[in-house]
C-alpha cells in the first residue's frame, strides 16, 4: 500500500490524544521523532497493519474527546501511526454521528426528539428548546443538536452533555427541561464536577414493579450498589458461572437447549444453538460478544441493566465466552451511554482482580478476558455484522449473509453475539435450570420478557413480565394512559414495529401471540399514544430515522428511505403529487423494493410502521394526520 | 453408511431457472448461471474483475423458500435451487431500484444498457418530484434537512476539476464501489478514496475532500476504467461532451501495448480526429484485468505535449 499523509503535522493535543489509545510512537516511520537509527527497515507489514486497525474507534474517540474534532493533520497522524489510508480513516470516521470535522463550541448539548419524548411532551421537543433558546447548531461556547432516541424514554425528555477537554464531560440530563442548557451555559467553562454523572433519578422510578412481583433478571436493579463486587456476590452474583463451570460447555449448551431461550435483540435466534454453533465450529480463535448497542428508538432495556447491574453483565459474557470457547470478548456499548461504559469498565476491573476475568477465571484454570468498546452515534452498528465491522475499525456496514457469525463473525473468526437482555437471561437459565425456566411464559416463548413503556402513561419505565402476558395488563401495570384520556394507538416493537388498536389489548405478548396479530416484539417497545399525539408527526419522526441511520451501503434503503420520508412530507402537507393514489401506491412500491431487496434489517423494516399506519388509517386527518396540528394540553416535560 | 460422492458430481449442481433445469458449476453464482443459460439479469455493482459488493439491488432473483430476494451477482448456486428471475416480486424491486437511481443520479453517460433497463422495466423516476437543488453543505452523519415538500432529493453537485488528467462529477455517481475496489484491494492499493458520510449523504471522497493532487492518487486511472456512469471521466472527454465534440461514431479504437516498461499491458487507444481522447484497457486480459498506470492511462498526454 502508498501510505501517504498530508505533510502538516498534528498539534501538541492531537498528538497527545492519539497517543493516549497508541501510546507513543517507536520509531519515525511511526511519526516520532526521526533517528538515525531507524535506518529504512520495514515497520512490520500488512499483517500488523490489519491488527492495529481495531484501535482506529477508539482514537477517533479520544480525539474528538479531547480536542473537539478531527483536523486532517490529527488524522494523518493517526493514519501513520495505524498504516492506514486517511481516506479510508475518514471514510470510517464519517459515518458516525458523534464525530465532527470542523471545529465547534466546546460544549454540545444532543437533545432526543425521538418518538417517546414527542408522546411524553406532546409535540417536539426540539421545536420548542429551539423557540426558547435559539436554533440549533447556534452558539459560541455552548450548542445543541436534536438527536435520535438518547435509550432514557422513560423520563420523557433526556439530553446527553458532552464537553470536550481533558478531561472533558460526558452525562446525561434525564428528564431534560429547556432550563438545563440556560443552567449549563451559566456554569461557562469547565461542567465536569457540575453536573455530577451519578444524579440519577431513583431507580424506583426507572422499575416502577415491587421485588415482590416476580422480577428475575430485574430483580437487583436499583437495589445493590452497583459499583461493588461484594453486594453483586452477595445477591447471588457469580452463582451462575459457579455452576455453569460444574457443568462443563456440554452441560450449559444442555440446559439452554432445554430452556428454548429466544434471542432478545429482535431476531428470536435460538440462544442454545447458537452457543453451540459457535462452541463446535473447529476454527481458532473464538470470541463473544455483548450487543449493548441499543438504539431502537423507544429501547432503554440494556441501558438500565448495565447501569444498575454492570457486574451481571461482565458474569454473563464469561459463561458466554468459556462455555463457547472464547477467550476475548467485547461489550459494544452505544456511544451515547457514558455512565454504561464507565460502570461496565469499573466492574470489568474488579472481577478482573478478584479472579474472575483473566488467566485463569474461577480457578478453572480457563481464560477469558473482556474489553469494553465505545460506539459513535450510529443504529445500524447494532446489527451484528455491522457491530463487527465497527470493532474491526471499518465502516458499520452490514455484511452479505451467509456466512454466518458462527462461522465467520468478528476478525473472520466464528463469533457468538448475543443482546444483554439474552445474556442476563442465561444466567437466569442456570440459577433456576432449563427445564424450569421453559414452564415460565408460552411453551414456545419461555421465560420473561422486558418491555421499555414508555410515552403518555402514568408509570412508564422498564418491566419484566413472563412471556404471553397481555398488553392490557401491561398498560394496567403502569397505571393506565395518562390523565384518564382515550388510548388512540400503542406503539409496539420500536421503529421498525408497527401499531396496535386500542381494540387489540388482549394481545398476548409472546413471540407467536404477536406474529399471529401481524405485530413484532422488537426490542420491547411500548409507546403509550393517546388522543392527543400526532400520529402522523410520529411516523414521519420515524421516517426521518430511517433516513438518517441508513448506511448507505444498499440502494433500495439508501434512497427509498429518503423517497419515503419525502412523500410523507408532501401528505403532511396536503400536497399530493398526482392523487392521494399515486402517493399510497408510491409508498407501497417503496414499502416492497426496501422490504425485498435491502440487504439488512434496517431497509427490510424501514417501511414497517408507515404500513401500519396506513393499514389502520392512522395518517388520516381524524388521526392527528395532515392538518390536524400538535396538541397543547397535556403534560409539556420541556 | 457413507456414500462418496464421484467427483465428477460434485463439481456440478442441478438447479432450476424460471422453470428449465439447468446445470452449473458448483461455485457460480446464480448470475453466471443465468448467463450461461441466456437470461439477462441486469447489473451495475458487479464486474467480473471485482469482489462482488452486492449493493445496487437490481440483480434481484427470487430464490424459492428465501424470505427476501438475494443479489444473483454474488449468490453461489446451490443443488435443487428454484430461481425466478422474472416474477412481479423481482420485476418489481428492479424496476424501484432503477427508479430510485434514476430520480437521485445524472445518468445521461451511463452506460446503454441502464436506459434499455429503465425503459424495459417501467421506471418512472419523475413520479418522485421535480429535482431539489444541491444542498449547500453536505449534511453529517445523522442529520439531514428536508427538501422542500414536493420536491426529490438528488446527489448533484459541483463538477470536481482538481487536476488535468480526469474530472470526478459525483452528481452522477450510483455508489457501485467499484472505484473504490479498484483503487484498492482489488487492484490499485492505494486507497484513495472510499466511501464516507452515511445514508443518501454517502459519497465517495478522499481523507476530509481534499483535491486529488492532496490526496494519495497516483493516477493510474483504474477507477476510470470501472465507473459505470461517467462520473470519472478524462478531462479530454469531458470536454469535449461540454461542447458537444464528442462523437464515438467519429471514433477509432486500436488495440496496441503499452509502449512505457516490459510488463506488456494492452491498450485500447480511443482517436477521434487524430487526437487520443481516451485510453482503456481490455477487461479480460489475463495479465493486467483492465488496469494500467499512469502512463499507460494518460502517457499520450505526455506524447501530445512534448510533440
Ligand atoms: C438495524 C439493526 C439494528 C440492530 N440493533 C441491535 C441492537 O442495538 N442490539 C441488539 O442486541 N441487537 C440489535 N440487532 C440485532 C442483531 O443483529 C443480532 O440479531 C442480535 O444482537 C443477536 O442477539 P440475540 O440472539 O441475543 O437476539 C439489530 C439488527 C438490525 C438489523
Ligand atoms: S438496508 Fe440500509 S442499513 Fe442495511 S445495508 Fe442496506 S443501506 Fe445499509
Ligand atoms: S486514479 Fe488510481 S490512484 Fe487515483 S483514485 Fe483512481 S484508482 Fe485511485
Ligand atoms: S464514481 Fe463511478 S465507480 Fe465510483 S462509485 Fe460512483 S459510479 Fe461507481
Ligand atoms: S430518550 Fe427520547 S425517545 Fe428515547
Ligand atoms: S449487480 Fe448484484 S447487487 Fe449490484
Amino acid at each position: 500500500m502508498d501510505l501517504r499523509t498530508t505533510g502538516a503535522p498534528p498539534d501538541a493535543r492531537e498528538r497527545q490524544a492519539v497517543d493516549s489509545v497508541l501510546g507513543p510512537p517507536e520509531s519515525g516511520w511511526a511519526g516520532g521523532e526521526r533517528t538515525p537509527g531507524d535506518g529504512r527497515a520495514a515497520a512490520g507489514g500488512l499483517a500488523r497493519a490489519r491488527r492495529r486497525r481495531q484501535v482506529l474507534l477508539p482514537a477517533l474517540h479520544a480525539l474528538q474527546d479531547r480536542v473537539g474534532w478531527i483536523s486532517l493533520p490529527a488524522l494523518g497522524y493517526l493514519c501513520q501511526r495505524l498504516d492506514l489510508a486517511p481516506a479510508e480513516a475518514y471514510g470510517v470516521a464519517s459515518a458516525y454521528a458523534l464525530f465532527s470535522f470542523e471545529p465547534g463550541p466546546p460544549v454540545v448539548v444532543h437533545v432526543c426528539d425521538d418518538v417517546a419524548c414527542r408522546a411524553a411532551c406532546g409535540g417536539d421537543p426540539a421545536a420548542v428548546l429551539a423557540a426558547r433558546v435559539g436554533p440549533a447548531g447556534s452558539g459560541a461556547t455552548l450548542t445543541w443538536q436534536p438527536s435520535p432516541c438518547l435509550g432514557h424514554c422513560e423520563h420523557g425528555s433526556a439530553a446527553l452533555v458532552l464537553e470536550t477537554g481533558e478531561p472533558g464531560a460526558r452525562m446525561t440530563l434525564a428528564p431534560f427541561a429547556a432550563g438545563d442548557i440556560e443552567r449549563i451555559r451559566s456554569l461557562g467553562g469547565s461542567l465536569g464536577g457540575a453536573l455530577d454523572p451519578d444524579v440519577l433519578p431513583a431507580p424506583r422510578a426507572i422499575v416502577p414493579q415491587a421485588a415482590g412481583e416476580g422480577l428475575r433478571i430485574l430483580r437487583r436493579v436499583g437495589r445493590i450498589d452497583p459499583a461493588s463486587i461484594d453486594a453483586y456476590r452477595a445477591a447471588g452474583g457469580y452463582e451462575a458461572l459457579r455452576r455453569a463451570l460444574q457443568l462443563g460447555p456440554a452441560g450449559v449448551i444442555g440446559e439452554l437447549k432445554e430452556s428454548k431461550l429466544l434471542g432478545r435483540g429482535g431476531a428470536a435466534f435460538p440462544t442454545g444453538t447458537k452457543w453451540e454453533a459457535v462452541a463446535r465450529n473447529p476454527a481458532r480463535p473464538h470470541y463473544f460478544v455483548a450487543n449493548a448497542d441499543e438504539s431502537e428508538p423507544g429501547t432503554f432495556k440494556d441501558r438500565v441493566l448495565i447501569d444498575h447491574d454492570p457486574y451481571a453483565v461482565v458474569e454473563a459474557l464469561t459463561v458466554a465466552g468459556l462455555t463457547t470457547g472464547a477467550e476475548q470478548g467485547f461489550v459494544y456499548v452505544r456511544g451515547e451511554y457514558p455512565l454504561a461504559v464507565a460502570r461496565l469498565e469499573h466492574a470489568a476491573a474488579e472481577a478482573r482482580s478478584r479472579g474472575l476475568l483473566g488467566e485463569d477465571v474461577m480457578g478453572s484454570g480457563l481464560r477469558f478476558d473482556l474489553e469494553v468498546r465505545r460506539g459513535a452515534g450510529a443504529y445500524i452498528a447494532g446489527e451484528e455484522t455491522a457491530l463487527f465491522n465497527s470493532i474491526e475499525g471499518r465502516r458499520p456496514e452490514p455484511r452479505n449473509k451467509p456466512p454466518y457469525p458462527v462461522d465467520r463473525g468478528l476478525f473472520d473468526k466464528p463469533t457468538g453475539v448475543n443482546n444483554v437482555e439474552t445474556l442476563l437471561s442465561v444466567l437466569e437459565v442456570l440459577t433456576v435450570g432449563g427445564g424450569a425456566y421453559a414452564r415460565l411464559g408460552t411453551p414456545e416463548s419461555t421465560g420473561t420478557r422486558l418491555f421499555c413503556l414508555s410515552g403518555r402513561v402514568v408509570r412508564p419505565g422498564l418491566y419484566e413480565l413472563e412471556m404471553g402476558t397481555t398488553l392490557r395488563a401491561l398498560l394496567t401495570m403502569g397505571g393506565g394512559v395518562a390523565g384518564g384520556r382515550p388510548l388512540r394507538a400503542v406503539l409496539l416493537g420500536g421503529a421498525a414495529g408497527s401499531f396496535v388498536g386500542p381494540d387489540e389489548l388482549d394481545l398476548p405478548l409472546s413471540f407467536e401471540g404477536v406474529r399471529a396479530a401481524g405485530a413484532t416484539l422488537g426490542s420491547g417497545v411500548v409507546v403509550v399514544l393517546d388522543d392527543t399525539v400526532d400520529v402522523a408527526d410520529i411516523v414521519r419522526r420515524v421516517a426521518r430515522f430511517f433516513r438518517d441511520e441508513s448506511c448507505g451501503q444498499c440502494v433500495p434503503c439508501r434512497v427509498g428511505t429518503q423517497r419515503q420520508e419525502e412523500a410523507l412530507g408532501r401528505l403532511a402537507a396536503g400536497r399530493p403529487l398526482g392523487s392521494l393514489d399515486a402517493e399510497l401506491a408510491l409508498l407501497s412500491d417503496l414499502d416492497a423494493v426496501m422490504r425485498d431487496a435491502s440487504i439488512c434489517g434496517l431497509g427490510q423494516t424501514a417501511s414497517s410502521l408507515v404500513a401500519s399506519a396506513l393499514r389502520r388509517g392512522l395518517l388520516s386527518p381524524a388521526h392527528g394526520g395532515p392538518g390536524a396540528g400538535p396538541v397543547a394540553d397535556g403534560r409539556s416535560a420541556i | 453408511m457413507t456414500t462418496i460422492a464421484p467427483v465428477a458430481f460434485r463439481r456440478t449442481v442441478e438447479l432450476t431457472i424460471d422453470g428449465r433445469a439447468v446445470t452449473a458449476r458448483e461455485g457460480a453464482t446464480v448470475l453466471e448461471a443465468c448467463r450461461a443459460a441466456g437470461v439477462e439479469i441486469p447489473t451495475l455493482c458487479y464486474l467480473e474483475t471485482l469482489t462482488p459488493v452486492n449493493v445496487c439491488r437490481v440483480c434481484v432473483v427470487e430464490v424459492e423458500g428465501g424470505r427476501a430476494l438475494v443479489p444473483a451477482c454474488s449468490r453461489p448456486v446451490a443443488a435443487g435451487m428454484v430461481v425466478r428471475t422474472d416474477s412481479d416480486r423481482v420485476r418489481t424491486s428492479r424496476r424501484m431500484v432503477l427508479e430510485l437511481l434514476a430520480s437521485s443520479v445524472d445518468l445521461s453517460t451511463a452506460a446503454g444498457d441502464v436506459h434499455r433497463w429503465i425503459g424495459e422495466y417501467g421506471a418512472r423516476p419523475e413520479r418522485h418530484g421535480p429535482s431539489a437543488p444541491a444542498a449547500p453543505t453536505r449534511p453529517h452523519a445523522g442529520h439531514h434537512a428536508e427538501p422542500e415538500v414536493g420536491s426529490a432529493a438528488t446527489v448533484v453537485q459541483p463538477v470536481k476539476r482538481d487536476n488535468n488528467l480526469y474530472v470526478r462529477d459525483y452528481a452522477k455517481c450510483i455508489l457501485c464501489y467499484k472505484c473504490v475496489e479498484a483503487c484498492g484491494e482489488d487492484a490499485q492499493n492505494t486507497f484513495a478514496i472510499a466511501v464516507a458520510g452515511r445514508g443518501f449523504d454517502a459519497h465517495i471522497s478522499t481523507e476530509l475532500d481534499v483535491a486529488l493532487p492532496e490526496s494519495a492518487c497516483v493516477y493510474c486511472g483504474n477507477c476510470i476504467g470501472v465507473c459505470p456512469t461517467g462520473a470519472l471521466m478524462f478531462v479530454t472527454e469531458h470536454d469535449l461532451r461540454a461542447t458537444g465534440d464528442w462523437d464515438e461514431d467519429r471514433q477509432a479504437v486500436t488495440r496496441t501495448v503499452c509502449p512505457y516498461c516490459g510488463v506488456g499491458c494492452n491498450l485500447e487507444v480511443h482517436v477521434q480526429d487524430d487526437r487520443i481522447v481516451k485510453v482503456t484497457s481490455p477487461l479480460d486480459h489475463d495479465v493486467t484485468s483492465g488496469n494500467l498506470c499512469v502512463k499507460g492511462r494518460f502517457g499520450f498526454a505526455y506524447v501530445e505535449a512534448s510533440g
